[in-house]
């Protein structure tokens, strides 16, 4: 039978739960690396047993870790990050020039085809690749030097790259996103970039159809349509049809469109989920009830699905790396909370439990479906 | 000439290196906080970055350096070390800021 592992970082370590199949019982493994902040955890989809975690501190700055056995051991490999030349400014919070300045890695990429190939997504915003199983870090920094860099500016969790997506079609194309810049693709590997914004409004820039300037939450793809996205923006959610050259808002009927996550069903392409935010001064569910939203129709026309959630006296958030799918027949949907429950359905979100309610904030869930 | 230095490390690091409360390390002269975290990290590689910035080899803002009851952070990274530490009699202490939980 099929096991899944849930890969669960958290404000104070990481943790591992383990299920067969069923997705009943599980094993919670953990505190690893307790007391770090852990910003995300993801393991190689061509190695399950290999998996990379950023670990970091105020104290201590940032290391990664990888383990070669499916997280029961781990080694600290690089935590050099140097950006590539001089690095420059971007805008402050106020609009003035500020320095660009390694604070952490927010995301960990694994390559489709190779274990030892790995992306990270780091704030001040941008993309380093490894080639040697996190040993050395070279910056992508075609990216960060397109050419409108110096002005993103940080949101309020900061100027993270949270979001990268490899397209399984398409070696060579990457998409990233970052808060408060925006989208960004690139065709050729990594070498050159543009920002793929085209549709998206944000009333809380200057312009608010500007190229760049976007305040992306995340962005999910199903891999047999790669050139669909789906993007929780800081409000709206909206989704593209052609690989990020234009997106159009698919809010529809969601109580509130602001939120952090969103994901895309393991076997419906058109299915995706959301978790409703109340708004951006107040970061919790509407009226303290946790509901996840489904839609089948790839946006606009959603469902609330409340079975098995708190439905009064909930304020917890849903951070933007905190919701996972697995892979088996009957798709399981996973999520944490900044309370430090992590949720599971193992009907596509009809229903939900608790697979642990007490752990430290969650900050990120990644899930593997392992044969 | 080499040197017998006693080193405290804060709970996480001493976690990290896999070590215990206090460590010795040899460490060529002069015994300054720079030769001293050179020796450390050549003998701990994956405390670099940890302590002092891997580019500018700057104290990280959160760490201090303690020795024979003085605060040594503010130091120039090549002066001498009290010649309590060079000989072994004191430890060097590396000092986690208190700065909550």
């Amino acid at each position: 039978m099929s096991t899944v592992r849930v890969l669960v970082g958290t404000r104070k370590g990481a943790f591992i739960l383990t299920s067969d199949g069923k997705r009943e019982n599980w094993d919670i493994a953990g505190p690893f690396f307790a007391g770090f902040e852990m910003y995300h955890l993801k393991g190689s989809p061509t190695d399950p047993n290999r998996i990379y975690a950023s670990q970091c501190s105020g104290w201590f700055g940032q290391l990664i870790q990888r383990s070669s056995d499916g997280g029961k051991t781990w080694e600290p490999v690089g935590n050099k990050f140097a950006y590539d030349g001089v690095p420059g400014t971007h805008q402050w919070y106020d609009g003035t020039p500020h320095p660009w300045e390694f604070k952490r890695v927010w995301h960990l990429e694994p390559s489709l085809t190779d274990p030892d190939s790995v992306y990270a997504g780091i704030e001040d915003a941008a993309l380093f690749h490894s080639g040697d199983g996190g040993q050395n870090w070279t910056e992508l920094s075609g990216l960060r030097g397109h050419g409108s860099g110096s002005s993103w500016t940080p949101g309020a969790g900061g100027m993270g790259l949270h979001t990268i997506i490899l397209d399984p079609s398409n070696l060579k194309r990457i998409y990233i996103a970052i808060s408060a810049a925006g989208a960004f693709r690139t065709d050729d590997g990594g070498v050159t970039w543009k920002p793929t914004n085209k549709g998206l409004r944000s009333e809380y820039i200057p312009d608010p159809a500007a190229e760049v300037g976007h305040c992306v939450h995340h962005m999910a793809m199903h891999k047999d349509r790669p050139g669909v996205l789906f993007m929780q923006k800081h409000w709206d959610v909206l989704r593209t049809d052609d690989a990020g050259e234009n997106w159009r808002e698919v809010s529809g009927n969601l109580p509130t469109d602001f939120g952090f996550v969103i994901d895309v069903h393991a076997h419906e392409p058109e299915t995706i989920y959301v978790v409703p935010i109340k708004s951006d001064s107040e970061h919790f569910p509407i009226d303290g009830k946790l509901q996840v939203y489904r839609s089948r129709s790839g946006g606009n026309e959603w469902e609330a699905l409340t079975k098995g959630l708190p439905q009064k006296n909930c304020y917890v958030n849903v951070l933007r790396d905190a919701m996972a799918v697995d892979s088996l027949d009957q798709c399981g949907i996973y999520f944490g909370t900044t309370g430090g429950q992590v949720y599971a359905s193992s009907d596509a979100g009809d229903s939900w439990n608790p697979i642990v309610r007490d752990l430290p904030g969650v900050l990120s869930v990644e899930v593997q479906t392992l044969p | 000439m080499t040197h017998t230095i006693r080193l405290q490390l804060p709970y996480h690091l001493r976690n990290l290196a896999k070590v215990g409360s206090e460590i010795t390390l040899e460490v060529e002269a002069p015994i300054t906080q720079r030769s001293v975290l050179d020796a450390l990290e050549a003998r701990y590689p994956m405390l670099q970055g940890t302590i002092r910035d891997h580019v500018t080899q700057q104290r990280r803002a959160f760490l201090r350096f303690f020795a024979c009851q003085e605060d040594l952070s503010h130091e120039s990274p090549d002066a001498p070390l009290p010649e309590a530490v060079a000989s072994g009699k004191e430890p060097l202490l590396i000092i986690g800021a208190i700065a909550g939980g």
